[in-house]
């Protein structure tokens, strides 16, 4: 029997499943204040999954904050946040808009399907603020390499990935792959897509207009995913194993692909007053943000909902997260039009309902009304909670327990310093990701620049100007589990520098906060200070975040992920034909380092190998950021610059094996005077780059780097003919001076060999 | 007037614009085919573009050959219209019997995107003229179904009759019988090609230019014919 509103008057008392639906004692009783009454099971279903942690951000609300209130002043914001996804004017009348979302928990229990699905909603976010998709990137972070449950999800969640992205025709361009003993058991799978649209065709969440017509299109909405939301993604696996875990929404590519075809083209029609996609919390979510953001009131038949499986309870519709679906709000003038759109791509469309004037969100279900909610109490006014934080016991001891030459034996021999690079090139984290990306396509649309392994990705966005984009995603989680503050601050000066080296200019922020449980107040803790360490770089650096996710609840028992706060920056470049590569290029050409380098290996690989985690991370200096950043961009805009390449993770032996290897040329290197062989080859010192000179451009260079007061340090020149001297004729060999020497195809063995072997050919 | 190439777009297609830049950067004028209009609006040749028509479901490509447009096309290519699948294309030239074989399911069973090194094996088509005879080339491949099988006999038909346009060298990445990278019917006019062609066709977003020569070939073939 169907328990609708006159239902819920008539029997105040009857008992409701709010806990198993994951509310809380007082925020069912908030409902009921809301309401003046119980809810209705169908009002019940809505407020669940709304006032969910995932739909809600209740416990992250009052700290995300802090990304508006110290937001840098900037004039390339022309949608904040707040919306689906910020939107970033790149000039020329160009906008592109960006986002990473997690789908963490349903990439676990389902990595197939779980990967696919997060594709699919990061995209619908970006067709829903009017913009064509351009670019996809997946940054993943799984258990130890050889586990053997990291065997099970890792491959899934990567064809996963590819079989949806591949078969929306989206360039995959990059992302991340790391092993850490702490996504044992809650691996991340994040996913960021890019796109691109013109300024008049930004597009908003909002119904508008007493009398138009809400519009469902898309698939037809089925049992996949029913609570996905509350219970997947709002609670933490227990260590016994799974006590709830409900079905994983099923994605179909192809429906997703005709979904974003048909969407741009009503867009661009002009029939479009206000539209929304479907991801969490399905029709509930979309009915009360589109109304909420509007005039307030919307009437909804929810009967007229098409159905994959007709037994399907009102609630269950409801709750639904059946994929590739979208809302949108039309006139009544242009509603033929958009169904004609509709059909052209076999797309089927049915109109729900309609705006109202009433300030209130009601739905019916064959004439009996089955909610009437304010939708802003719904969609926009839950629960916000200032979740108690504390300083773990145990940070102080961990910021003690340094890296020491002391502390840890560190490599000295030329022999010792040639098997820990090769340590290093062939670990897992460091290792070529070719098993990985090669499944993915990065060549569709035709106007992929660079991708993985390249520092950013990079897209052009007009093919006329050159006019483009870049994006990379960093985060060393081990240095925010040393400091959150200091850690979230890292992660987004190596994504910062990581567009700079590729020629483009950073201009805004993107992030997915992963994190641990907010109940627990040492995780809630490393939230606040990662929120509060990035909002202060952002400011330093002067971009600022447009948009992103938190994903909470990353923990089995007790026992939390490090905390990752993936940060995903975006930067733009006028014509792509001057963007930097990593390859270095012609025989005499020279190699420098710009920056200085300490002794850092907190947090670093060369210590995460020796399986030590202590100390305090590198430093960060965002004067000596912004000067690098400055310096790339300008020595390739100008064209002084032949190659590139960020140095982090593994430092300056692992990048000058990465551009090697790009390059398939050997080089000679000597160590600068006055460091220690170790220190300059592995430490991760921040602010530092590889920049390649031809020799022409040499003093121009350098003279700007000494002009602005950026060190730079000659420390090898391009060379192919190695091979003869060093006892390997015909070869690519690298010689470092009076250390080591190795040849280019041993070392592209070692690093191409690891994932294959963990993975299968 | 620069020749007219129709480039089909199915629900699903996915290098349809891509097919379009190649086209143009050849030198000729693309035209947008759909898949529900049974015209091909006066071209003088076509492309099939990669893709997953028709979400691949079913076989890839059976649901392809049923498009009006296809009907036209498979007409009209027995008759000599110049016709060059790539990929999805290409398995729609397969399920459409104006080329033998079919394509399966790559043997390690992944999807795969890398940098391919093929040889020109026949420049007698209308699709390979402009390139010489064993010339090795680099362009993308990217595939999850591009292992070819044929018949023994109808292997060693193509063989024989030179109509084997393309063959894998350097590794074969997807377990084609006889390292089989494209094929051409026996008039030559109708060309189905695994790797694509289309993604290296500017030096800034493909591995290489190699692909144009594709393009190109067919223009002069058009120009002969008028």
């Amino acid at each position: 029997m169907i328990d609708s509103v006159e239902i819920a008057k008539g029997n105040p008392d009857t008992s409701q499943p709010w806990a198993e639906l994951g509310l809380k004692q007082d925020e069912y009783e908030s409902i009921k204040q809301i309401l003046g009454r119980r809810p209705t099971s169908s009002e019940l279903a809505m407020y669940s999954v709304m006032w969910s942690e995932h739909c809600s951000y209740k416990s992250s609300k009052v700290h995300l904050r802090q990304f508006g209130d110290k937001a840098p002043k900037t004039d390339a914001l022309l949608v904040g946040i707040g919306e689906n996804a910020g939107v970033v004017d790149i000039g020329a009348g160009w906008a592109v808009t960006f986002k990473v979302e997690s789908h963490n928990h349903p990439s676990y229990v389902e990595p197939y399907q779980g990967a696919a699905t997060g594709v699919g909603g990061i995209v619908r976010d970006i067709i829903s603020m009017g913009a064509r998709p351009i670019a996809v990137m997946d940054p993943l972070r799984f258990g130890p390499a050889d586990a053997p449950d990291t065997r099970r999800v890792l491959p899934g969640v990567v064809a996963g990935i590819g079989g949806y992205g591949n078969c929306l025709g989206l360039p995959n361009i990059g992302g991340e792959l790391v092993f850490d003993e702490s996504y044992a058991g809650n691996p991340l799978v994040n996913a960021l897509c890019i796109g691109s649209m013109k300024h008049e065709d930004i597009h908003l969440a909002s119904a508008k207009g007493v009398g138009n017509l809400v519009v469902l299109y898309g698939a037809r909405t089925g049992g996949d995913g029913i609570g996905g939301v509350s219970v997947l993604a709002s609670e933490t696996f227990d260590a016994d194993g799974p006590a709830k875990r409900p079905s994983v929404q099923v994605g179909d590519p192809f429906m997703e692909k005709l979904l974003i075809e048909a969407t741009l083209e009503v867009l661009h029609a002009g029939l479009v007053e206000g539209i929304q996609d479907l991801g969490g919390a399905g029709i509930s979510c979309a009915t009360s943000e589109l109304a909420s953001n509007g005039e307030g009131g919307m009437h909804v038949y929810l009967d007229r909902v098409l159905l994959r499986d007709a037994s399907l309870s009102p609630e269950e519709i409801l709750m639904s997260e059946s994929q590739e679906r979208m809302c949108a709000v039309v006139t009544p003038e242009k509603i033929d039009d958009f169904m004609a759109l509709c059909k052209k791509w076999d797309v089927e469309a049915v109109v729900i309902g309609e705006v109202t004037g009433t300030g209130r969100l009601v739905i019916e279900w064959h004439g009996e009304m089955i909610v009437d909610v304010p939708p802003r109490s719904v969609a926009h006014d839950g629960p916000v909670y200032e979740r108690p934080f504390h300083r773990p016991s145990w940070q102080d001891a961990l910021q003690a327990d340094a890296p020491t030459a002391q502390r840890l034996v560190r490599p000295s021999t030329p022999e010792e310093l040639k098997q820990t690079l090769l340590d290093l090139i062939s670990s897992p984290n460091l290792a070529s990701k070719s098993w990985v990306t090669s499944q993915y396509d990065r060549y569709v649309m035709g106007n992929t620049i660079l991708a993985q392994p390249e520092d950013a990705g990079m897209i052009r966005v007009d093919e006329e100007s050159g006019l483009g984009v870049a994006i990379s995603t960093d985060c060393n989680s081990r240095f925010a589990k040393l400091d959150p503050y200091a850690g979230a601050q890292l992660a987004l000066v190596e994504s910062y520098r990581n567009i700079s080296v590729a020629g483009a200019k950073p201009l805004a922020v993107t992030n997915c906060l992963n994190f641990g449980s907010p109940e627990d107040p040492e995780v809630m803790w490393q939230f606040a200070q990662a929120t509060t360490g990035l909002a202060d770089a952002c400011l330093e650096l002067g971009i600022p975040v447009t948009g992103g996710n938190v994903s909470f609840y990353n923990q089995t028992g007790d026992s939390a992920i490090n905390p990752t706060p993936v940060v995903g920056v975006l930067g733009v470049i006028d014509d792509v034909d001057r963007r930097t590569p990593m390859a270095w290029g012609d025989d005499g050409d020279l190699i420098y380092i710009l920056g200085d380098s300490f002794d850092e290996f907190a947090g670093s690989e060369w210590a995460y190998l020796q399986g030590h985690l202590g100390g305090l991370p590198p430093k960060v200096n965002f004067a000596q950021e912004r000067l690098l950043s400055e310096i790339m961009v300008a020595a390739s805009r100008d064209g002084m610059i032949t190659a590139a390449h960020d140095v982090s993770d593994g430092g300056v032996g692992v990048a000058i094996t990465e551009m090697a290897l790009r390059a398939n040329t050997g080089a000679r290197f000597w160590i600068p005077d006055n460091i220690d062989p170790f220190v300059f080859l592995f430490s991760e010192s921040t602010a530092r780059a590889i920049a390649v000179i031809a020799r022409t451009e040499e003093l121009r260079f350098t003279e700007m780097c000494a002009a602005r007061g950026m060190s730079a340090t000659r420390f090898g020149v391009v060379d192919s003919g190695l091979g003869i001297d060093s006892g390997y004729p015909g070869e690519q060999v690298i010689v470092i001076d009076s250390l080591f020497t190795f040849r280019v195809e041993e070392l592209r063995e070692a690093h191409e060999a690891t994932l294959p072997a963990l993975f299968g050919g | 007037m620069s020749a007219r190439i129709g480039v089909v777009t199915f629900p699903g297609s996915l290098d349809d614009a891509d097919a379009a830049r190649a086209i143009r950067i050849a030198g000729a004028t693309p035209v947008a085919l759909w898949h529900g209009d049974a015209d091909l609006h006066n071209v003088d040749a076509v492309v099939l573009p990669g893709g997953f028509s028709y979400g691949d479901y079913l076989r890839c490509g059976a649901i392809a050959k049923f498009a009006p447009v296809m009907s036209l096309i498979i007409e009209k290519a027995q008759v000599g219209l110049p016709v060059l699948g790539i990929c999805n294309g290409f398995q729609i030239l397969c399920e459409s019997h104006l080329l033998p074989g079919a394509l399966t399911r790559n043997d390690h069973q992944h999807f795969i995107c890398r940098d391919q090194k093929l040889r020109i094996e026949s420049t007698e088509t209308l699709w390979t003229k402009d390139f010489s005879p064993g010339q090795e080339i680099v362009i993308p491949l990217k595939n999850g179904e591009g292992g070819y099988v044929a018949s023994e006999a109808t292997l060693d038909e193509l063989f024989a009759e030179n109509r084997v346009i393309a063959t894998y060298i350097g590794g074969n990445p997807n377990g084609s019988y006889r390292d089989i990278a494209g094929i051409s019917n026996k008039a030559g006019n109708v060309v189905g090609l695994m790797p694509h062609p289309e993604h290296a066709v500017e030096a800034l977003t493909g591995p290489t230019t190699d692909g144009i020569p594709f393009f190109t070939s067919v223009l002069k073939s058009l120009v002969g014919a008028s």
